[in-house]
């Protein structure tokens, strides 16, 4: 029998236990919005848990540093095989080339210096950290007062919540207004006119002072990646930062080398756009002759921790679909039993056994996929009730709204193979029952 | 030997057994005879003589236990059920005493239903199904359902069911045994037309007055055998 032949008689079967054949498409239906409602669920929170994590800094972020200051860190000595070749400095230079480095995004370095800020006659010690533009994507800036910086070397400032607390007991009425920072600004030293030379190797530190306007306030204290988690209270635009050349600790390490005027880095940060390709960029940068480091070995754990979790999700999801897949194989067992005579008559008039058995395979076929659909549908309903009820409890207890479920593309396409599958499956018996129906006896059966 | 061209129908040494608890019924028991081509040869014989089995074999909707049964030159016993589905669905047309409509399809749709199982082309079924309903003279009722239809429209179009594939052979299982005598001799009638167009024509009945009027050859059995056989017209 050809296919639309097949349809067209499945179709009408179908129609006829109208009823029947109905509450069994909706027990598949509730079987896969089960299924896709969990698993909906898991993606979701896998989403929510990977963007917050990208929005730490941690996942597509390479921490570089001087493979000396590396050592030093570590409480290691260099070895003494190898006094020829003194480490690389991790300089302008070093960061230029790294940021022309395939996939990477930015470079900057970690800038965090001690600070005074004058308020309304009162003095407040604190630390100052230098923000990048693409920070503005941190969740921390998410539900901020005020606004991000208007550009990368404004002379604004965002303070952190703690701080703005102590500066006013109403922190919304600092927006607009301007503090003081006085900081302290490394200078290099005159040239001394017994010296030949045109300039000093050493410089000196003086204190500055810097107006700046409050053009936001952060509930939380933004993280800028590995090499900066715990940052500052009072946040720069990184631009503006770096132009107040102010004293770092890396200025000893610089006035003790031999070319104390070359300024170097204590640290820089690499962001990556995407984070699998994180690893071949901290293999480059070790090439290059700088120590990096990076979470994604972390990262991989987790999304291994994800994938048993919405594995363990979707087995669960599937039990409701598999009960479902009885109450096909009980409906088409009550067919056959109401249709052998049917069967029988069909047998007589041509149809063969493959025939028969393709009949019920489309019949079960068919409420397979309309209860898939229909149980996507609801499964997308109950997700997007999910998000609703959630939403209503954070906004509750004044906290920015997210998505915890997620339905992709994928997810809608394995459902439906997925039930149409379950369902396949569910016919054998009952089609293969159907097909091996002696057309004598049907024909006999009252 | 085997002549397609003048025999529709050979049986060779066809028995069909039952095994019901202890008992062996023997519903066919050796059984051969040859049906030429174009002819109306009625089956007759008590209930459980075996007459409606032999049908069944006929069709191929039964296997024999033994012998052979040819038609068309293949031997039915050694085909597999998809070459008998073949079988049945080109070569034979079948009638049934109970007509064996399909209740919720109109007419049309079920005179349609071998056409569909034959995979023949849309575009020419129309054709046919027609071909057969006017061959019954049952044009006027195309989209009533059985239930719509008296018992003798009914059986009319039951044949133009098992008329619309053009088969050689048809097959009528007490074509007449749920009508009135009036409607009966119509079916009857209907009948021979058909079977003078060349169409091989069997019968099983259990009424010998009617069998007589109509057929050319009648065969009586009982008890799984053939008690008597008019031979060949």
């Amino acid at each position: 029998m050809r296919a639309r032949d097949l349809a067209e008689l499945a179709g009408r079967n179908l129609r006829e236990a109208f009823l029947r054949n109905s509450l069994t498409t909706i027990g598949i239906s509730v079987g896969v919005a089960s299924l896709v409602a969990m698993l909906s669920l898991g993606v979701g929170l896998q989403d929510l848990a990977s963007d917050r994590l990208a929005r730490t800094g941690l996942f597509d972020a390479i921490f570089v540093t001087p493979r000396s200051a590396a050592a030093a860190y570590r409480g290691s000595v260099q070895p003494s095989s190898s006094p020829a070749q003194p480490p690389r400095p991790l300089d302008e230079n070093a960061r230029q080339e790294i940021r022309s480095l395939p996939n990477v995004v930015e470079v900057y370095p970690d800038i965090r210096f001690p600070i005074e800020i004058h308020y309304a006659g009162d003095s407040y010690a604190t630390v100052a950290a230098g923000v990048t533009p693409s920070a503005r994507k941190d969740g921390a800036f998410d539900g901020m007062k005020g606004s991000f910086f208007s550009g990368a070397d404004a002379d604004e400032t965002i303070l952190q919540i703690d701080l703005a607390r102590q500066l006013s007991n109403q922190p919304e009425t600092l927006l607009g207004k301007d503090l003081t920072l006085r900081y302290a600004e490394r200078q290099p030293l005159p040239a001394d006119p017994a010296d030949g030379n045109a300039a000093s190797d050493g410089f000196s530190i003086v204190p500055k002072e810097k107006n700046l306007r409050i053009v936001g306030i952060v509930e939380t204290e933004p993280a800028g990646g590995i090499g900066s988690l715990g940052r500052g209270r009072l946040l720069l635009p990184l631009e503006l930062a770096e132009t107040l050349r102010s004293a770092q600790a890396n200025d000893l390490r610089d006035l003790l080398r031999d070319s104390p005027k070359h300024h170097t880095y204590e640290s820089l940060t690499v962001r990556v756009n995407d984070p699998p390709k994180v690893k071949a960029v901290e293999d480059s940068i070790k090439v290059m002759g700088f120590t990096a480091f990076s979470l994604l070995d972390a990262s991989k754990s987790l999304s291994l921790v994800f994938t048993v979790f919405d594995l363990f999700l979707g087995i669960f999801g599937s039990l409701a679909l598999v009960v479902a897949s009885l109450g096909i194989v009980n409906t088409l067992v009550m067919a056959i039993l109401e249709r052998r005579r049917e069967i029988g008559i069909l047998k007589a008039l041509g149809a063969s056994d493959r025939d028969v058995r393709r009949l019920f395979f489309v019949e079960a076929g068919a409420m397979g996929s309309l209860g898939g659909l229909l149980g996507i549908c609801i499964g997308w309903l109950i997700g997007h009730a999910i998000n609703f009820g959630t939403n209503v409890y954070l906004k509750g207890r004044n906290l920015p709204t997210i998505s915890v479920t997620a339905v992709p593309w994928w997810m809608v396409a394995a459902a439906i193979v997925f039930s149409i599958a379950v369902s396949l499956a569910a016919g054998i018996y009952p089609a293969s029952r159907a097909a091996s129906l002696d057309p004598v006896e049907a024909l006999r059966y009252e | 030997m085997e002549n397609g061209n003048f025999m529709a129908i050979r049986m060779d040494r066809v028995a069909r057994h039952y095994q019901m608890g202890d008992a062996l019924v023997r519903a066919v028991d050796d059984v051969s005879l040859e049906i030429r081509a174009g002819q109306f040869v009625a089956l007759l014989g008590s209930s459980g003589s075996g007459k409606s089995t032999l049908l069944n074999l006929m069709a191929g909707l039964d296997r024999p236990t033994s012998g052979a049964i040819f038609a068309r030159g293949r031997n039915l016993a050694e085909m597999n059920s998809e070459e008998l589905a073949r079988h049945r669905s080109h070569t034979t047309g079948i009638v049934f005493q109970a007509f064996n409509l399909l209740p919720r399809m109109t007419l049309e749709e079920n005179v349609e239903l071998p056409l569909r199982l034959a995979e023949v082309d849309r575009e020419e079924r129309a054709a046919r199904v027609h071909e057969a309903i006017e061959r019954v003279r049952l044009t006027a009722r195309l989209s009533h359902r059985p239930s719509e239809l008296s018992g003798g429209e009914q059986q009319r179009t039951a044949l133009a069911r098992a008329l619309v594939n053009r088969p050689s052979i048809l097959l009528a299982d007490e074509p007449t045994g749920n009508l009135d005598s009036a409607t009966g001799d119509e079916i009857m009638r209907l009948l021979r037309e058909i079977n003078e167009t060349g169409m091989t024509i069997v019968m099983v009945t259990h009424e010998h007055p009617r069998a007589e009027r109509f057929a050319h050859r009648i065969i009586v059995m009982s008890d799984g055998k053939i008690l008597s056989d008019g031979g060949a017209a």
